[in-house]
């Protein structure tokens, strides 16, 4: 065959075709493997009891309650001030060195590898300030490194509204602050909601910042207060995987499956949220 | 007209947010002066109690007070090429698909998927990597083991893939229409056009995301950790690729939990955390100078 550009074109895009299918092929085997594999371990005992027999059996009820407190805490410490800094960087920095050191920082925090995260919050969390490997400490530790996904995509929602809003706002007589929170939120909270999950779904699923910070191996009793380490799924799956002879197989689908739901139930939700808002959306 | 409260009230409530969010607007620098402060308040006491001859000697044993850091780069270096290799061309060529040929039913499928592997977190890649990848690697390969670099480069590969994929997307999308225009209108075939003027205009980008995708490999933890076997020695060849290693992030992971606060060794694992820590500065600080250079030139052009 010779090598005209027409049929150079087409070994370039059949090329270009495997790529992709190279690409995420394995993404739909590891699903659909997980899925067949997982669900026949699934039961309402499996979610709702505690594991027995050294965690070969039984449910993991503790694991999937402290993954719920640690997002749960993962939130309280990082949409506040996520949100605050998103709506600082649009309405308020001005174009200076500063406001440039803050963006290289944010850049910085969201490369920083998820295991130097735990190295910070043990060093901070648990020894410095003396919370111990607990809820909170952990909780901590996976806000900050949530935060640089929360600002950017609150950043992004905020963006994405017209200027002509605020200028009308202002010269209506509104003050800053009432432009923002009576016309410029409301029109970006499906942005900024699906940031807050997609954020916090990842939070949901580290297992290296937790592992010196608050997730325990095993608690035959769940934890009172914030004080108290957890268990966790991620973490628990990781022990089950590598740390425990003779753990059944079973077991060990069943964990990995609930621990993809909840995650990648996050991420549908997410992307639910954010595609309804853009049909909903006016301008 | 009737106002429900009284001004100063108001004006009182409207500082005190202003003073939260503007307050906020500084929370990443603080956070990163915290973590500089902690690593380095944790780790440098290593520089005084551990010989610089251990550090950098050939070995990592802590139990008998070897503490060389090379094993250790080395296994990240290793299992980072092959990721490398792996990712760049699936990741490129998948974003360049995307965003040039694709026609939008393949989109509706691609993109999705992506996002799912970018969701997935590293433990349940580690759990495949077990599971499955590697006894397959070892049949198929006939090595003594599965749990090898190789088998965690081909992990790490695809968890870099949804980096490399969405900035590198990104980037050929800000391309202007017009360019494609002008050159197909000089009559080049769409595959010319793409390897002559679009992926070109759009090469600080996609450098950009073969970054980023490296740094998200080199900080990968638990699927390393789990799939490559735990070894921290250093290599004799190049089979090296084919036998178990051991990353920076994996050490710190599988030994942290077992030594005691403020020992050598403790101190001695924070020290490869500073160097995780500026390793991912310099890629990223690069990476973002690489792309804001890129849309002053963009505007440039434009204006």
């Amino acid at each position: 065959m010779i090598l005209t550009p027409r049929n150079k074109q087409k070994i370039g895009i059949a090329g270009l075709i495997a790529l992709s299918t190279i690409t995420v092929l394995p993404i739909v085997a590891l699903v659909i493997y997980i899925l067949v594999l997982g669900l026949p371990a699934i039961s309402w005992d499996f979610i709702t009891s505690f594991p027995q027999d050294g965690m070969r059996a039984g449910g993991i009820l503790p694991a999937i309650l402290g993954t719920v407190y640690l997002t749960i805490g993962t939130a309280i410490f990082s949409v506040p001030p996520g949100i605050a800094a998103a709506i600082y960087l649009v309405e308020y920095a001005p174009d200076n060195t500063i406001t440039r050191l803050i963006r290289i920082a944010m850049i910085n925090l969201a490369g920083i590898p998820s295991v130097v995260y735990g190295l910070f919050g043990l060093g901070m969390f648990v020894i410095f300030l003396k919370f111990g490997t607990s809820i909170l400490a952990a909780s901590l530790t996976l806000s900050i490194m949530t935060l640089p996904v929360i600002i950017s995509t609150t950043e992004e929602a905020l963006r994405s509204v017209p200027n002509s809003f605020r200028v009308v706002s202002i010269s209506l007589g509104a003050s800053r602050w009432q432009t923002i929170w009576r016309i410029v939120l409301p029109q970006s909270i499906p942005g900024i909601i699906t940031g807050i999950i997609l954020g916090l779904e990842r939070a949901a699923g580290e297992t290296a910042p937790i592992m010196f910070t608050g997730a325990a191996f095993f608690l035959p009793l769940l934890p009172n207060t914030p004080l108290d380490p957890t268990m966790a799924l991620p973490y628990h799956l990781f022990v089950i995987a590598t740390q425990i002879p003779g753990m059944p197989v079973q077991v060990q689908y069943g964990t990995v499956l609930v621990l993809l739901a909840f995650v990648l139930g996050m991420n549908v939700i997410a992307t639910l949220i954010r595609s309804r808002a853009r049909k909903k959306r006016q301008w | 007209m009737k106002n429900p409260r009284p001004n100063s009230t108001i004006k009182l409530g409207e500082w005190l947010i202003t003073f939260f969010i503007r307050a906020a607007g500084y929370v990443s620098i603080l956070y990163v002066t915290l973590i500089i402060l902690f690593l380095l308040r944790e780790g440098l006491p290593a520089f005084k109690n551990v010989d610089l001859s251990s550090l950098f000697g050939e070995v990592w044993y802590p139990i008998e007070g070897y503490y060389s850091i090379w094993p250790l780069l080395f296994g990240s270096i290793t299992v980072t090429i092959g990721a490398a290799v792996i990712a760049i061309p699936l990741g490129v060529g998948t974003a360049v698909f995307i965003s040039e040929l694709a026609p939008p039913w393949a989109k509706e499928i691609l993109k999705p998927l992506v996002e799912v592997l970018a969701g997935l977190p590293s433990v349940v890649l580690g759990f495949f990597g077990i599971l499955v990848l590697s006894p397959f690697l070892r049949q198929a390969l006939n090595l003594p083991t599965g749990l090898t670099a190789f088998t965690g480069s081909l992990l790490l590969g695809w968890s870099a893939i949804p980096t490399i994929v969405s900035v590198a997307e990104d980037a050929l999308n800000t391309v202007p229409r017009t360019y494609r225009e002008g050159a197909q209108a000089l009559g080049t075939t769409q595959w010319q056009t793409i390897w002559g003027v679009t992926v070109p205009a759009a090469r600080s980008g996609i450098i950009t995301a073969v970054m980023l995708g490296i740094g998200r490999v080199i900080g990968e933890t638990m699927a390393v950790m789990m799939v490559t076997g735990n070894a921290p020695v250093l290599p004799e060849g190049l089979n090296a690729f084919f036998l178990p290693i051991r990353t920076m992030t994996a050490t710190i992971a599988s030994e942290m939990g077992e030594v005691a606060q403020g020992s050598i060794h403790y101190q001695v694992l924070f020290l490869v955390g500073i160097i995780l820590f500026f390793l991912s500065l310099v890629i990223n600080v690069v990476s973002f100078m690489v792309s804001s250079r890129r849309m002053k030139r963009t505007e440039r052009l434009l204006s």
